[in-house]
C-alpha cells in the first residue's frame, strides 16, 4: 500500500487529489465559477484556496469560452491549470477554445506549444436536473482529435485518474458522474442511496498515487458475455448482472481517449459477446466507436451481434428521467436478447 | 522560468474580494447615492454620446422620503401605482410558497426574486402587453403581472399532469408565447442576442413591437452578451438590454463579474449604446426608465442598455445556502431598502393606501396564491405518478417523429411493461 487508506467519497477524493497536486506542483492552479471561498457548488475544492492562496484557486467569470481561453494562456505561460465548467451542460461556450485552440496546440505548433490542462465537469444525470443539470457530452470531445478525455467510477480510481490527467501534458476532459458523487448508483431511483463508505473503492490512500490514462479496469471477470461501460453506469450493471446471476465480464473503461482496446479485445475474444452500456444519448455516441471497433477486431469471435444500451435521443426530461434514464430494466433485456443468439 | 527584467517590480495578479464575507458586519455607507434628479431626464432622441453621464449616475424617482420627485417621476396615478404594488407583492407571494414547496419535496427546485420585483413588474408594466420579452429565469413578475395564470406556473413548478411544458423543463423555465414570453434556457445570457434578432426582424417588417431581455450581472461575462450588445449597436435594433445588478453571481460577487472598475451600464458606452444606471429597488425609477427605453426603441431612435442596481435578497436558489458565502443581514442594510416597503409607504404618503390596507392584501394575496397552489396540486407534484403520459417524451424533438425515436418510444414502452406488468397501458 503507497500510504494510510481513508475512507473518501468521489468529491472527498477529487479534493484530495486537486490538494495534492497543488502541493507538490506550484504551476497546478484552480479556477471556475464559485470555486474559490464556496469550494464550488458540490464541493469540490473546499478548503484549497483557504489553503494555497487565492492567485492558486480562484473564483472566474461566468464564461466559459474566457475560463478555458484563459487556461489555453497560463498553459502557453508553462503553468498546468485545472479549471472547472459547473455543469458539462455549460461547457458549449467554451467549445472553440477547447477544439480549435486547446486540441490543436501541439499539431499546429508542432509541439512548439502544448497545452497541459485539465478540464474538470459534473456531468451525467439521474438527479432531476432537467436538460441543462444531466447531459452527458463525451463523445463531442473523443470526436475531436487532440482531448484526452477520461470518467472515473469511483473515489480510488477518481484521485488516481486526476493526478494523472494534471500530470498529463495534453488537455484532458475529466468528467465527474454527479450522481454517485456521494454513493454508487444500483439504478433503483426508488432505493436509499448507499453511502461510498461500504463500497471497497472508497478506501483511498491519502498519498500520491497515479491510475494511468488509458487504461482500462475489469470490475468483474466473466465468461458469458463483455459489458463495456463508464461512469454511472458501472454500477447500474454491475446491480443487474448480480441479480441476474450470469457471469458477465464487465470493463470500466476509465478513459475512453486513449481508448485501451487490448483489454476490450481481449475480454470479447474470451466471451464471445459484447454489449455497450452509457448514458448518454444514442446516435454517434461513444458506443457507437466501442460496437464499430469491436466488430473491427473481434468478428470472428463473435457469437452475438454487438448490442447498445444508451439514453434516448431526446433532451434529458425532467418529470420522466427515469424512464428515459438506461436503468435496470434496458440493460437486462439487452442481455436477455445477446445471450438468445 | 522567469523574464530578463529582474530589476522590476514583481507583477501581481489581482483577484477580487467582497468587503464582506460571514462573520463580517456589511456596511454599505460607501455606496454613492446621487440624489433624485442629479442627471436630469434626456429627452428620448439623444444621441448616446450626449447622455453618457447616466451610465455613471443612478436614476431615482422616490427620495429619501418616499415621496416621487424630479424629472423622471412617472406621473402614474394611484391606481398603477396600487397595481404596482399588487403586482409586486403576488409575485413576493407566490415565491415564498414555492420556496416552501419545494423544501415539502413536492419539487425539485425553485429560484425567488425577492427584492428585485420592480424589474421585472415595474419593466412590463412600462412595456406594451405584446412587447416581446426574453427573460432569464428571475423574471416571474412578468408573467404575473401580464396576468398569466398562477396555476398555470405551478403546474410547471410541479411538473405535473396539467404542465404544458410537459415535464420537460426544470421549474422556473416557463414558456408563455400568448404572454409574448420567450421560452427560459437554463444556459446563461443566451437569450440577449435572441432577443436582438427579434427586434431586428420586427424592425425589418416594419413592425410597432419591440423586446427586451433581462440577465443577470454575472452573465455579462458571458460571449452571447457581448456579441447582442454589438449586433444591437450595428443595427440599431428597437431592443431594450437590461442587467439586474443583484450583487452575487450564486457566491460570486459583482466584483467577479468586472463591477469593481466601473458600472454595469458604462458597458453599453463603448458599443455606442444609450445606457442608464437605474435604482432598481425604486419601482418608479425602473418605470421610469424602461418607459424611456421603450419609447426609443419605438421610435427608431434604437437600443438602449439599463443597468437596475438591486441586490438579491436570498440565495441564487434553493441549492444554496447564502450563509455560506456572504455577510449576514446585507439586505437588511441594503442603502436603497426593499421595493415593495418603498412602494407601500410612497402611495400611504400620497394619502392612498394605509398599513391596515396593506396588511389585508398581503393576507388576500396568501389566500390567493394557496388557494391556487391547491389547484395545482390536484394535478400531481414532482414523482408522485401524475405526470406526462411517458410517450410525450419523444415528441417535440423534431415536428415529425424519425423512425429513431418512434423506435425507442416502443422500446420505452416495453421497459413500462416489463416494469409494471402486461396489462400496463400508455395513458
Amino acid at each position: 500500500m503507497m500510504s494510510e487508506t481513508k475512507t473518501m467519497n468521489m468529491i472527498e477524493a477529487i479534493n484530495n487529489a486537486l490538494d495534492i497536486m497543488l502541493e507538490r506542483d506550484r504551476d497546478v492552479v484552480l479556477m471556475g465559477e464559485d470555486i474559490g471561498y464556496f469550494g464550488g457548488v458540490f464541493r469540490a475544492t473546499a478548503g484549497l484556496q483557504k489553503k494555497y492562496g487565492k492567485t492558486r484557486v480562484f473564483d472566474t467569470p461566468i464564461s466559459e469560452c474566457g475560463i478555458i481561453g484563459a487556461g489555453v494562456g497560463m498553459a502557453a505561460y508553462g503553468l498546468r491549470p485545472v479549471p472547472e465548467i459547473q455543469f458539462a451542460d455549460y461547457i458549449y461556450p467554451g467549445l472553440d477554445q477547447l477544439v480549435s485552440e486547446a486540441a490543436r496546440l501541439r499539431y499546429r505548433s508542432a509541439g512548439d506549444f502544448i497545452c497541459p490542462m485539465t478540464v474538470r465537469s459534473p456531468f451525467g444525470g439521474g438527479i432531476f436536473g432537467g436538460q441543462t443539470h444531466s447531459q452527458s457530452p463525451e463523445s463531442l470531445f473523443t470526436h475531436v482529435c487532440g482531448i484526452k478525455t477520461v470518467v472515473p467510477s469511483n473515489p480510488y480510481d477518481a484521485k488516481g485518474l486526476l493526478i494523472a490527467a494534471i500530470e498529463d501534458n495534453d488537455p484532458v476532459i475529466f468528467f465527474e458522474p454527479k450522481r454517485i458523487y456521494n454513493g454508487p448508483f444500483s439504478g433503483y431511483y426508488d432505493r436509499p442511496v448507499e453511502p461510498w463508505s461500504k463500497h471497497a473503492a472508497s478506501a483511498v490512500p491519502e498519498g500520491y498515487y497515479r491510475i494511468e490514462l488509458g487504461k482500462a479496469g475489469i470490475v468483474r471477470e466473466g465468461e458469458a458475455l463483455t459489458i463495456l461501460t463508464y461512469g454511472t453506469m458501472v454500477h447500474v450493471v454491475q446491480t443487474v448482472v448480480a441479480e441476474m446471476g450470469i457471469d458477465a465480464e464487465i470493463v470500466d473503461l476509465r478513459t475512453l481517449l486513449p481508448l485501451d482496446v487490448e483489454t476490450i479485445e481481449e475480454s470479447v475474444k474470451k466471451t464471445g459477446r459484447c454489449l455497450v452500456v452509457h448514458e448518454a444519448t444514442r446516435t454517434s455516441g461513444f458506443g457507437a466507436e466501442l460496437a464499430a471497433l469491436v466488430q473491427e477486431r473481434c468478428f470472428y469471435h463473435l457469437e452475438a451481434a454487438v448490442e447498445r444500451v444508451t439514453g434516448f435521443d431526446t433532451p434529458y426530461p425532467h418529470s420522466l428521467e427515469w424512464a428515459y434514464f438506461p436503468g435496470p430494466v434496458r440493460i437486462s433485456s439487452a442481455i436477455e436478447k445477446i445471450m438468445k443468439d | 522560468m522567469t523574464g530578463t527584467k529582474s530589476n522590476l517590480e514583481h507583477l501581481r495578479l489581482h483577484i477580487p474580494e467582497p468587503k464582506f464575507r460571514p462573520g463580517d458586519e456589511a456596511d454599505f455607507s460607501d455606496i454613492a447615492i446621487p440624489e433624485v434628479d442629479a442627471i436630469t431626464r434626456p429627452d428620448e432622441t439623444s444621441v448616446p454620446a450626449d447622455i453618457r453621464a447616466l451610465a455613471y449616475g443612478l436614476v431615482r424617482v422616490l427620495d429619501d422620503d418616499h415621496q416621487a420627485k424630479g424629472s423622471w417621476n412617472p406621473g402614474l396615478d394611484a391606481e398603477q401605482l396600487r397595481l404596482m404594488l399588487r403586482n409586486m407583492m403576488l409575485t413576493r407571494a407566490f415565491d415564498d410558497r414555492m420556496f416552501r414547496a419545494q423544501r415539502q419535496g413536492k419539487t425539485s427546485f425553485y429560484m425567488k426574486s425577492t427584492g428585485e420585483e420592480a424589474t421585472s413588474v415595474a419593466t412590463a408594466m412600462a412595456l406594451a402587453g405584446d412587447d416581446m420579452c426574453f427573460p432569464s429565469y428571475r423574471q416571474q413578475g412578468i408573467l404575473i403581472t401580464r396576468g398569466y395564470p398562477l396555476v398555470k406556473m405551478m403546474n410547471q413548478i410541479y411538473s405535473n399532469r396539467q404542465d404544458h411544458l410537459k415535464g420537460r423543463q426544470l421549474p422556473i423555465m416557463y414558456s408563455a408565447p400568448e404572454h409574448s414570453f420567450f421560452t427560459i434556457s437554463g444556459n446563461l445570457a443566451t437569450q440577449y442576442p435572441q432577443a436582438v434578432g427579434w427586434a431586428m426582424a420586427s424592425a425589418s417588417r416594419g413592425d410597432t413591437r419591440i423586446s427586451a431581455v433581462w440577465c443577470g450581472e454575472g452573465s455579462t461575462a458571458e460571449g452571447d452578451f457581448h456579441s447582442a450588445m454589438t449586433f444591437a449597436a450595428v443595427y440599431n435594433a428597437p431592443v431594450i438590454m437590461q442587467v439586474v445588478n443583484n450583487q452575487w453571481a450564486i457566491s460570486s460577487f459583482s466584483g467577479i463579474a468586472g463591477g469593481e472598475r466601473t458600472t454595469f451600464a458604462a458597458r453599453g458606452l463603448g458599443y455606442g449604446i444609450a445606457s442608464l444606471r437605474v435604482d432598481g429597488n425604486d419601482p418608479l425609477a425602473v418605470y421610469a426608465a424602461m418607459r424611456w427605453a421603450a419609447d426609443r426603441a419605438r421610435t427608431n431612435n434604437g437600443p438602449t442598455f439599463i443597468e437596475y442596481f438591486t441586490y438579491r435578497a436570498e440565495g441564487h436558489s434553493t441549492s444554496d445556502d447564502p450563509a455560506a458565502y456572504r455577510a449576514a443581514k446585507e439586505f437588511e442594510k441594503w442603502p436603497l431598502g426593499d421595493p415593495v416597503d418603498r412602494l407601500k409607504k410612497h402611495l400611504i404618503g400620497l394619502g392612498e393606501w394605509s398599513e391596515e390596507q396593506h396588511q389585508a392584501l398581503h393576507e388576500e394575496l396568501a389566500e390567493f396564491v394557496k388557494k391556487s397552489q391547491k389547484e395545482a396540486e390536484a394535478n400531481g407534484i414532482l414523482g408522485h405518478g401524475m405526470h406526462q403520459p411517458f410517450e410525450t417524451m419523444f415528441e417535440d424533438v423534431f415536428e415529425e417523429m424519425p423512425w429513431h425515436l418512434k423506435e425507442q418510444c416502443a422500446q420505452m414502452i416495453e421497459e413500462q411493461h416489463r416494469k409494471f406488468g402486461p396489462e400496463w397501458e400508455p395513458k
